[in-house]
């Protein structure tokens, strides 16, 4: 129920943004976010977005997730 | 999708595997590592995990469905408004097959009852605007994921001069359960894969307090499968350490504080009061009742009707299994009497259900 999906701003028009991911679109209420622009990626559960996605943070898990491959611990 | 798949690699999913081996290879005893979130059961089950841990690490599925631990009256109370003349009841399609004492509301559309599935919300606050002789009642279930959105929806309908948009909450709040869960001596919970979504609005140091009762790791995790087995390992490593500390896996969308905004909006719309979780019994300060200034929205105060007596089903285990002292396959009715075509409990009914995704994903006979 807590499912919620990251969807990337298209247009915004006061309080209510059109999000799309892969080619869908949909309305999303921008009341519980600040400071949102397009092209942000924002998280969207029924009908809001209720946060926005940090780009750095994300690359930082990534790269971290990297490293694990890069070097990791071969299994016996 | 972005901010997804990249989370689902394969390669990087099976070193992290054999990391998390390497490092708990010494560890004398098991650890149990309890997720509170059913979209973490589903994503557990899915990506078959708990079949790649090691025996030294257990994986247990904890009150994480809010669907499963709204009481069994909630219900019989819904069902008892659907029936009500020039009514619509709004609601997540979760709720539509939850067996109440007698009936279900799928049953009662049926038979005749309005019961529409919305996607939002708002949509319910649109179905009002659209028909203003109608009574709406929208079903509000979830925890703080889902609750902000609800308060925002009564806003909406305030602001819209809305007088026939009412609620029926029984919204569930997250930390206050795990410090119940975590005190089990029965239970034995060595730490805790925090909730993704929930955390995105009540902040990771919302868990500080459990984590200093309770000398308990706990650590908010994403729910792709990378993101769960990262989040095993940082568990791990605490366990190891002797330490309990709140860390964040998922930190591309959690902050330390939360979202502010959306706690103001909880706290303008609702008040915590003691909440009563299906299979645990009451839990102080564990869910959200209306605010007087929003009682006019309350569906159980403006809308009276007679309630049958609620009847739990015979045999039915959902309790132990939400408290995470059984599996689904230790209830004698799982993939017997109990099935998601035919449910009995409501952890079978709902698809982030423990039992539901035990079920899909070949947990059973």
């Amino acid at each position: 129920m807590c499912l919620a999906v990251p969807m990337r701003v298209v247009t915004i028009d006061g309080e209510v943004a059109i999000c799309e991911i892969d080619g869908v679109r949909r309305e999303a209420n921008l009341m519980m976010i600040d400071d949102v622009a397009i092209n942000d990626y924002v998280l969207i559960h029924a009908g809001f977005a209720i946060e926005k996605l940090d780009e750095s943070e994300a690359e930082e898990t990534l790269r971290l997730m990297r490293e694990v491959l890069a070097q990791g611990i071969l299994p016996e | 999708m972005k901010h997804a798949s990249e989370y689902r690699d394969p390669a990087i999913a099976r070193k992290l595997v054999a990391e998390i081996t390497a490092l708990v290879a010494a560890y004398p005893g098991v650890m149990t590592l309890m997720e509170v979130c059913g979209t973490h059961t589903m994503a557990i089950h899915q990506h078959g995990i708990r079949a790649l841990m090691p025996a030294q690490i257990r994986l247990i599925s904890g009150p994480g469905c809010p669907v499963c631990v709204t009481p069994i009256d909630y219900v019989d109370h819904a069902i008892a408004l659907s029936r009500r003349p020039q009514t619509i009841i709004a609601t997540f399609g979760d709720m539509m097959r939850v067996p109440g004492s007698s009936s279900n509301l799928l049953r009662e559309k049926a038979r005749g009852a309005d019961v529409r599935i919305v996607y939002s919300p708002l949509d319910a606050v649109a179905l009002a605007e659209k028909n203003p002789q109608v009574t709406i009642v929208f079903l509000g279930i979830g925890f703080e994921t889902t609750a902000p959105t609800i308060a925002g929806s009564i806003l909406e309908a305030q602001r819209r001069g809305l007088k026939n948009y009412f609620v029926l909450g029984a919204h569930k709040t997250m930390p206050t359960p795990m410090q119940v869960l975590a005190a089990d001596p029965e239970l034995q919970v060595s730490g805790f894969l925090a909730p993704a979504h929930v955390s995105a609005i009540i902040g990771a140091d919302a868990y500080e307090t459990l984590v200093a009762n309770c000398h308990i790791p706990c650590v908010v995790t994403g729910f792709e499968p990378l993101d769960v087995l990262l989040g095993i390992r940082m568990l791990a490593e605490q366990i190891i350490a002797g330490e309990a500390k709140v860390e964040i896996e998922y930190s591309r969308l959690v902050r330390r504080e939360g979202n502010r905004k959306a706690q103001q909006l909880l706290a303008q719309v609702f008040v915590p009061n003691d909440a009563r979780w299906r299979g645990i019994g009451i839990i102080p300060n564990s869910g959200l009742d209306f605010r007087p200034e929003y009682g006019d929205f309350d569906a159980a105060v403006q809308l009276p009707v007679t309630v049958e007596e609620s009847i739990e089903p015979v045999g039915c285990r959902c309790g132990d299994i939400l408290k995470g002292k059984i599996a689904p396959q230790d209830c004698p009715l799982f993939a017997r009497r109990c099935t998601p075509q035919d449910p009995v409990g409501a952890c079978m009914v709902s698809s982030e259900g423990t039992c539901a995704a035990a079920y899909k994903y070949g947990d059973h006979d």
